[in-house]
């Protein structure tokens, strides 16, 4: 990482010129961009939030994605078994080949998400824009949905916090796992780990709306071989995988 | 009707209960202000101690009511002389395991919103359904039975639980039978062992009370019931094992989840031990050999054999629900993967002692039921000796 | 049951002189200052109800940017002394609830601290 990439720097000095624009103004661009709403508007039934992760553009030695999670979500970073732990590094080695490949796993924004079919009280439920979430509210913590979700995509919170992002509130004995950053989508911004790949030159992650025919991220996935995980399960997930 | 140093003993016993239950929620109170990170669960065993103790007595529960089940609904008359005892220890052991599952929850200060939102969806909450129309029921069947006027409804009633409970038990199993991305649990042979071994494990419960206030009152149950109800229970230990086994066949051949089933059979450390020594042996072939050998035929020998089939069947569930998850999740078929999150590792889980406590304390829930309700409501079971009065009955 | 107990309360709040400025009520450091989001008479009986139903809105449906937003009310509410709805008697959150002994959870998970500070101290 350390190293200067030069695919990095192109990428910089092209970015740069948007980066600037983002911060003259924020709420122009990247309201037509990315469909931020308006206030008192209610997420979209239109819209499906998904991300297309390239393989290929992902490095084992690379934890941006992670850190920016972390940093963005108030998590401490810790990996203990008893952390929570929204999106991880996975290094896979394949049985045949011994090709090995790296990518990031968090959860899949199931459209039939299991977690919220087993949830006693509703608390995990798929927003009208595909988002999975636990509501906080509701959750009584009986952890059934870290049970059902067959990509051990959630933490449960073991201890009491303090301090939190006031943003993204997290509390002990509650059930969570990445939101999308639905409060940065909802402002029409990206999720944080997509904007640090971005930033690490790597541009591993795609975000956007897959309903949108016209969307990068759906015309990419019309492009280019893609999977999902477990797609044997037909949860239909809005997270997709490039070179798997 | 009771003396003096009955009554003492009978108080001190109801002090004993009631301490263990304090402890129990003295361990609940912690769990809730430091949250489970004093537990020896975490993100990988997200199910532990507490939830072996819980089903135990949620299973036993349902199990326990095969007694009146025998009487009511197939009308033997040694069994309906049990049923009242059989209903409440269904409702005591109910009581106890619910209140432990409660009290693990991660917000148990959040039981309204428990009761006040219902996921149609969600197995779960079919679940509470299903334990509090036992409740229910059960406390409708007992009143038939103990109130002259209502005894005609009591076969009817006994009908009613029959079929709930059977039901209930499925729905427990069916807990896991959903979890489909799970090796250990997405079987459809779920449910049925689930409901041969309530019938096991409830049978060994109600030995166990049955014995206890036959000593207590200085009494002894008549040789042929013990002797009906002891086959009875060593058949129930047989069909649980084959159950058993036929979940983990059809695992291997039909499944194909070898790697998952080597790990629990012989590879994976405690797991296979308590299967084989504490479920296998201990919980089920001894037993069996207390229960069938022509010259152990004394109620000690019952009783110990009940207890060896409890003992087995927290061994049986520790490997169920804890090994079950311990065993990494199948996420990338045909890679080996790795990370800092667990994936493609064995997951290590210690019991810590609250968690123990806690279920001690439901336990203790349910002894404190059994142990007043019977003393109050006088529900040793009363025997017709004689043959002749028992076939006119 | 619930309103009876919101009725004597107001009532009670309404009556005694205590309110405007004695030692045995809450003296509440109201924070920025401004004006509330609704008439504060209607603020100190509903506030709860607001906030439960804008926690619907937002979480559930998605809806951003409402002036009832309980980030919005720290922000406004949060003492200037130490940036919180929370800390001590004078605190706006905690003080009320302290004197009319309410308990309420909210602070577990969200933040007490005016967004920006809390912002500038990560
Ligand atoms: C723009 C700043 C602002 C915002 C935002 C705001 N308030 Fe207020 N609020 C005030 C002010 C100023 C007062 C005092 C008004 C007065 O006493 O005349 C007040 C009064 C109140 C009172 C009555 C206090 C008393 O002493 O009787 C309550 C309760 C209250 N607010 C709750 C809330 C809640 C809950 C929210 C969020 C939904 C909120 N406020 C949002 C400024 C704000
Ligand atoms: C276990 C954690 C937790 C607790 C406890 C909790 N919340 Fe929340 N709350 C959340 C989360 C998570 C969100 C979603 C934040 C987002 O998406 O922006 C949220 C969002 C909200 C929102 C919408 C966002 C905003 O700032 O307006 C409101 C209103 C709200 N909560 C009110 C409450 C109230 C009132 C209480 C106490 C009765 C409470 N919450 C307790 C976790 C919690
Ligand atoms: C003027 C006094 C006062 C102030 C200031 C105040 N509250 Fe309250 N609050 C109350 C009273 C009184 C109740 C209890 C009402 C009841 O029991 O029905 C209450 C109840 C609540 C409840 C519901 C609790 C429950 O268990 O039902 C919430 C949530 C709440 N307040 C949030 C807040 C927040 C957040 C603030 C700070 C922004 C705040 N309150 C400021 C007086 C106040």
């Amino acid at each position: 990482m350390s190293a200067i990439n030069p695919e990095r720097r192109k990428f910089l000095g092209k970015t740069s010129a948007v980066f600037a624009g983002l911060v003259i103004a924020p709420g122009v661009l990247l309201y037509d961009f990315a469909h931020g709403r308006a206030a008192g508007e209610a997420a979209s039934g239109r819209v499906r939030w998904g991300m297309l992760v390239d393989t290929g553009q992902c490095a084992s030695d690379c934890n941006d994605c992670v850190s920016a999670c972390n940093k963005e979500n108030g998590l401490s970073g810790g990996t203990s078994a008893t952390d929570s732990q929204w999106i991880r590094k996975v290094e896979l080695k394949d049985l045949r080949s011994g090709r090995t490949t790296s990518l990031p796993v968090m959860c899949q924004h199931c459209e039939h998400p299991p977690c919220a079919d087993v949830c006693p009280t509703g608390a995990s439920f798929r927003r009208a824009d595909g988002i999975v979430l636990v509501d906080k509210h509701r959750c009584i913590g009986c952890r059934y949905c870290m049970m059902a979700c067959p990509y051990k995509a959630r933490s449960f919170v073991h201890e009491p916090l303090t301090d939190q992002n006031p943003d993204v509130p997290r509390g002990k004995g509650t059930v969570e796992s990445c939101t999308l950053c639905v409060h940065r989508v909802d402002r029409g911004e990206q999720p944080a780990c997509v904007e640090a790949c971005a930033k690490a030159g790597r541009r591993a992650i795609l975000f956007g709306d897959i309903a949108d025919p016209e969307s990068e991220i759906s015309k990419r996935i019309r492009a280019v071989a893609s999977a999902q995980i477990r797609a044997d399960l037909m949860l239909n997930p809005g997270i997709r995988y490039e070179g798997m | 009707m009771y003396n003096k140093a009955e009554s003492r003993n009978f108080y001190a016993l109801v002090a004993a209960g009631g301490l263990i239950v304090g402890i129990g929620l003295i361990a609940a109170y912690l769990m809730e202000e430091h949250g489970h990170i004093i537990t020896g669960m975490n993100n990988q065993i997200v199910w532990g101690m507490p939830h072996v103790f819980a089903i135990f007595m949620i299973v036993a529960a349902s199990g326990v009511l095969n007694v009146a089940s025998v009487g009511s609904v197939f009308g033997r008359a040694a069994y309906k002389a049990r049923a009242p005892l059989s209903g409440l220890l269904s409702i005591a052991l109910l009581a106890g395991g619910l209140t432990v599952l409660m009290l693990d929850l991660g917000r148990a200060d959040r039981l309204i919103v428990a009761m006040t939102h219902y996921n149609l969806t969600s197995v779960f909450a079919w679940n509470v359904v299903l334990y509090s129309g036992l409740f229910s029921f059960v406390a409708i069947y007992l009143w038939t039975m103990m109130e002259q006027r209502m005894n005609p409804w009591s076969k009817p009633a006994g009908f009613v639980v029959f079929a709930w409970r059977i039901i209930l038990t499925t729905g427990t199993g069916l807990i896991f039978a959903f979890l489909v991305a799970r090796q250990a649990y997405g079987s459809a042979l779920l449910p049925p062992m689930f409901i041969v071994a309530s019938f096991a494990w409830g049978l060994a419960v109600f030995h166990l009370a049955q014995a206890a206030m036959y000593a207590w009152n200085g009494k002894t149950p008549g040789p042929e019931i013990m002797r009906r109800m002891r086959i009875l229970l060593g058949i129930f230990v047989l069909g649980t094992l084959y159950f058993v086994f036929a979940y983990h066949l059809t695992n291997l051949y039909f499944a194909k989840q070898t790697g998952f089933e080597q790990f629990i059979l012989a590879g994976g450390g405690i797991f296979p031990w308590l299967f084989w020594a504490g479920y296998v042996f201990l919980g089920s072939l001894l037993p069996l050999l207390f229960l069938f050998h022509s010259g152990l035929h004394k109620t000690s020998y019952t009783v110990i054999a009940s207890l060896l089939v409890i003992l087995g069947s927290f061994a049986f569930l520790y490997v169920f629900i804890i090994g079950g998850q311990a065993y990494p999740l199948f996420i990338f078929p045909g890679y080996e993967a790795s990370s800092s999150f667990g994936d493609g590792q064995i997951a290590s889980y210690s019991p810590s002692l609250p968690e123990f406590l806690l279920g001690f304390g439901g336990i203790g829930v349910a002894f404190l039921i059994t142990a007043i309700s019977a003393r109050v409501l006088n529900l040793l079971p009363h025997d017709i000796p004689d043959r002749r009065k028992r076939d006119a009955y | 049951m619930k309103l009876m107990k919101n009725f004597l309360l107001v009532l009670l709040l309404a009556m005694t002189p205590a309110w405007a400025g004695d030692s045995v009520a809450p003296r509440l450091d109201i924070g920025k200052g401004g004006q509330c989001v609704e008439d504060p008479k209607l603020m100190r009986r509903n506030h709860m109800d607001i906030l439960r139903h804008q926690r619907d809105e937002t979480m559930r449906s998605g809806v951003r940017g409402s002036r009832h937003s309980l980030a919005g009310c720290v922000d406004c509410h949060a003492s200037s002394r130490n940036n919180s709805v929370l800390g001590g008697s004078e605190n706006f959150c905690q003080g009320c609830h302290t004197y009319a002994g309410v308990r309420i959870d909210c602070f577990e998970c969200h933040s007490s601290k005016r967004k920006t500070v809390a912002e500038a101290g990560k």
